[in-house]
């Protein structure tokens, strides 16, 4: 008996990603970097966040040729982005060997009623979430990983910590809860009644939570990791910053020993500018990629 | 009683942790060096070798985890820590900790979506035995002091040499404790044995 796509698979694979920093990169020679200085997988793109924010219409899928060329040029593992709801897109990057895929709102979203039905592929997907409600629909879907949305491109890390605080105080109160005060809760957070169930059993969610959107400094990694994530995605802080191999180290050793603060402040020292970073009130709702998805 | 180590610099950790506490087994969570010293057993966890073999080096742990093996101190090793302690890696000049005579090919089975899980025969533990393949290596070639504990179509995926064991798939992401039942009785045994000489 072989089965190749199972939950233990998919999510395994998410397991073994744990308290490691998975960093976007746009070409061979970042994700060389990446490889370098400790990431754990990379993440291929055609720009990063911010260059999404900046440069306005409608953000898609990468080349393929991007996603090829990285995987090429290292050995550990790929993942990619595809449209929230892009059935065709999702298909392609399974048809190339993406190792896992980001059904994320840093794209466009070519449906803005349905996400995929993840469990029809054998590729493992991460969602983004910012409450528990958001999370578990998205499990329920079978995203295999789950990350903070935050609010991505912005080198602030205010919405990561909003959505991971919520998260873990959610996932506190169902931890609580008797049994058959679950479907109430599963009404009010919008939360398939079976995954909080499986919540309450295991204590904690039946995948694994990484940080994400917003993520700029070896110490916004430690905070994440304290604040309870599994591990940290870093999309532009890395590349945008002044010196970003040293940045990338800097945030996968803080992000390994989050409870260090002396490590960290040697590690956080002389690195140079981090990313611009942009102040969330100053973004207009329709600029919020936060609030794409559902 | 028995002290066994998780190594803890990134990977399933907890999924050990939890496949690990028994009754007279005492499991501690090493980020630190100092946490080896008093060690009956170590476990290297899944997770990504490459990330892994550079914080070893960033924080010291080669030369220690070298002379842990050294003293006869049992290891486990699961997917990048078999690949860890490996004599050898397939299209590499140098293995890493080099503790298990065998040859390794790292992602020997392809990308994430040739992951798998199959039912194995593992000597002396089981011969139902759910294994988790993910991103696995393979073990190509082995001395002749290494035990093939199994394999899975023809190819090599555990292995024991005296008090080191190591195998390609995750025994940690099942509910199902033998294979590291095996591994605290090595350590049980090993410990015994350096008591009494």
């Amino acid at each position: 008996m072989v089965n190749t796509g199972t939950d233990r698979v998919k999510r395994g694979m998410a397991e073994m990603q744990k308290g490691g920093v998975i960093m976007d990169v746009i070409n061979a020679e970042q994700a060389k970097i990446a490889e370098e200085a400790g990431a754990v997988a990379v993440m291929a793109l055609e720009r990063v966040p911010s260059d999404i924010r900046a440069a306005g219409g409608v953000a898609r899928m990468a080349d393929p040729t991007i996603m090829e060329e990285v995987m090429g040029a290292v050995s550990i593992p790929v993942m990619a982005k595809c449209r929230i709801g892009h059935i065709v897109e999702a298909r392609i990057l399974e048809a190339m060997g993406v190792d896992y895929i980001d059904e994320s709102e840093v794209l466009t979203p070519a449906d803005e009623v349905y996400h995929l039905y993840k469990r029809d592929f054998t590729v493992p997907f991460v969602c983004g979430a910012r409450d528990i409600g958001e999370a578990a629909r998205r499990i329920g879907e079978g995203a295999s990983m789950i990350r903070t949305k935050g609010e991505p491109g912005t080198g602030n890390i205010v919405e990561a910590v909003r959505h991971m605080r919520m998260m873990q105080s959610q996932i506190r109160k169902i931890l609580g809860m008797s049994t058959d005060e679950l479907m109430t809760e599963a009404k009010n957070t919008g939360a398939p009644f079976e995954v909080l169930l499986q919540i309450k059993e295991a204590g904690k969610l039946p995948v694994v939570n990484f940080a994400a959107g917003g993520v700029a400094t070896p110490a916004d990694a430690a905070l994440m990791m304290q604040l309870g994530a599994d591990g940290v995605f870093v999309g532009s802080g890395i590349f945008k910053s002044d010196n970003p191999e040293k940045f990338a180290r800097a945030i996968v050793e803080a992000t390994t020993h989050f409870e260090d603060y002396e490590l960290i402040a040697n590690l956080s020292k002389g690195l140079g500018t981090a990313m611009k970073g942009i102040e969330i009130s100053s973004l207009d709702p329709s600029e919020r990629m936060q609030e794409r998805g559902w | 009683m028995v002290k066994i180590g998780v190594l803890a610099l990134q990977g399933a950790v907890r999924e050990h942790v939890n496949s690990l506490i028994a009754p007279g087994v005492e499991v501690v969570v090493v980020k630190k060096i100092e946490q080896l010293n008093d060690l009956d057993g170590l476990v290297l966890p899944g997770g990504e070798s490459t990330t892994m073999r550079r914080l070893i080096d960033k924080y010291g742990f080669f030369e220690p985890l070298k002379a842990f093996a050294k003293a006869g101190k049992p290891m486990f090793g699961t997917c990048a820590g078999l690949i860890l302690m490996a004599k050898q890696l397939v299209g590499q000049k140098d293995g890493h900790l080099e503790v298990i005579d065998m040859e390794v090919e790292r992602n020997a089975f392809g990308r994430q979506r040739e992951s798998f899980e199959a039912e194995l025969m593992v000597k002396g533990i089981a011969d139902d035995i759910m294994a988790v393949f993910i991103r696995a290596p393979l073990i190509k070639a082995v001395g002749e002091d290494v035990e093939i504990l199994s394999k899975y179509k023809g190819e090599i995926v555990a292995v024991r040499q005296n008090q080191f064991l190591a195998c390609s798939f995750h025994p940690e992401l099942t509910a199902d404790a033998r294979f590291h039942q095996y591994f605290v009785d090595v350590v049980k045994e090993t410990k015994s044995k350096c008591l009494n000489v």
